[in-house]
């Protein structure tokens, strides 16, 4: 019972792709997220409606629009030429970017409902002790927040980590760069290599579970009832 | 009266005759198998049912009691594999075409008649099928391992599940060129440049037909069955961009 060189490349790669994902996510998710809960403006409900839309729509389709948009001959990948840079597709940063907007809404949608949930009150009374803007957001806010921002994180890690039809798509299998843990245990099924395949998929079902406990726990001991 | 009893035998015995055949189709062959089916069905009561999927996928699917009662693969493998579980009725294996790569390339005058491109090496990524997953995929590697251009274009390659991804890879612009499947470029009426691969740079890719368990004693299986190996199902494949292996000369199933 031991993994091959190629299959622990292909753990350590989705590890990798998960936490720059989710990382990058925290640091877009949050703005967006803060905007959504607080705005008062007409684009709340069409944002709110794209942010959420890669939970209802196949991978497949996200992938698919992907590899055109981003390759050679679609707007976005054509404008990288230009500017002198590589095409996305078939790359890690190509996988981080289709990951993050994969995942965005498992980031999005804790946070903006943990940052509803404070309300205006405790920022008035921030305001009132001559608290700055940042320092508001971030003596009060953040603490109060504290269970939307882990479930964001874990959820956002997680999915990135079950991610599969996108980067099927996309990503062109090449080891240590696009071959992730779930198109590795797809290959090792195809290929009717059934041991290599359960050794992988039980590995990922423990994960799986522990990560979901592990959320539950924590947030059963904060008794906030932030997130979801 | 008697018209109205001879009327009543036709219907009881369309009944009884009529029936229906699920075929498990490997992808890249959905579209002949689509057309012998229609032209099966016009002189037949029988009526096929087309699933499809990746000779992989189905394989495991038929080991696990899917209800399929023949089995086009893509490969010779599986298809022998079945027979020798017990899954498929033995001694029903037959080629029923033989797969053609060639090197492709959407753009006109960019692949050379001779396959040069792959020793000049003037392209960012050239697109394949995964060769441990598709025989198509093997059939590339095969062709650059002779060429002995495998080892220097690693850090080029791209490679599709199978042969659809790796020609959608090509038609997108995401890699140059790549090497997918003559039907695939006639199917898709794709104009361009093309390297025709001679034979002898790679394997035959067999892709295998068997009978299977569940389609044995249906008459609607058994008859389409046949027909797949007749003279008019032949001509379809031909003209979709396979090869067939000559009449009655099925030597090389033993393989």
């Amino acid at each position: 019972m031991s993994l091959s060189e190629t299959d622990i490349q292909a753990i350590w790669l989705t590890l990798r792709l998960a936490s720059v994902t989710t990382l990058l996510l925290l640091l877009v998710g949050t703005p967006l997220a803060w905007w959504l809960a607080r705005t008062r403006s007409w684009l709340k409900q069409p944002v709110a409606a794209i942010t959420a839309l890669p939970l209802v729509l196949p991978p497949t389709v996200l992938g698919f629009y992907l590899l055109i948009l981003l390759g050679p001959n679609g707007p976005v990948g054509s404008l990288m030429l230009d500017l002198g840079l590589d095409t996305l597709p078939f790359t890690f940063p190509g996988l981080v970017v289709a990951s993050m907007i994969y995942s965005l809404p498992f980031m999005v949608q804790p946070l903006q409902n943990a940052f509803s949930a404070i309300g205006d009150r405790p920022l008035e009374v921030a305001a009132t002790l001559r608290a700055s803007a940042l320092d508001r957001f971030l003596t009060v806010v953040i603490p109060l927040a504290r269970p939307g921002f882990l479930t964001g994180i874990v959820l956002a890690f997680a999915h990135t980590v079950g991610e599969f039809g996108v980067i099927l798509m996309i990503g062109g299998n090449i080891p240590g760069e696009t071959h992730v843990l779930s198109v590795a245990i797809y290959d090792h099924v195809e290929a009717l290599d059934y041991r290599n395949a359960h050794m992988l998929s039980a590995g990922l079902l423990a994960f799986s579970f522990l990560v979901i406990l592990l959320l539950n726990l924590v947030n059963k001991r904060t008794h906030q009832g932030l997130g979801q | 009266m008697n018209y109205l009893v001879v009327v009543a035998l036709v219907c009881i015995s369309q009944v009884a005759w009529a029936g229906s055949v699920t075929v498990a189709v490997a992808a890249n062959f959905v579209t002949p198998a689509r057309q012998i089916a229609e032209a099966f069905q016009q002189n037949s009561e029988h009526t096929v049912v087309i699933s499809s999927g990746s000779t992989g996928k189905l394989f495991a699917q038929i080991e696990h009691g899917a209800p399929f009662d023949l089995f086009l693969a893509a490969d010779s493998q599986r298809p022998r594999l079945l027979e020798q579980n017990g899954k498929a009725v033995s001694g029903s294996r037959f080629t029923y075409a033989l797969g053609k790569i060639v090197l492709w390339s959407p753009r006109p005058g960019y692949v050379d008649e001779h396959g040069d491109i792959l020793k000049k090496g003037s392209f960012k990524r050239l697109a394949l099928a995964s060769p441990r997953l598709a025989p198509y995929g093997l059939a590339a590697q095969q062709v650059m391992k002779k060429l002995g251009v495998w080892v220097g274009l690693q850090g080029r390659l791209v490679q599709g599940e199978n042969i659809a991804q790796a020609f959608q890879f090509v038609i997108s612009g995401n890699a140059s060129l790549g090497f997918v499947a003559l039907a695939q470029i006639r199917a898709a009426g794709s104009p361009g440049s093309v390297w025709q691969i001679p034979g002898e740079l790679y394997q035959p890719i067999r892709q295998q037909a068997v009978l299977l368990q569940r389609g044995k004693n249906s008459a609607a299986a058994n008859t389409f069955f046949h027909y797949l190996q007749s003279g008019e199902a032949r001509e379809i494949i031909r003209n979709m961009g396979y090869e067939v292996v000559a009449s009655g000369d099925q030597s090389h199933v033993a393989e």
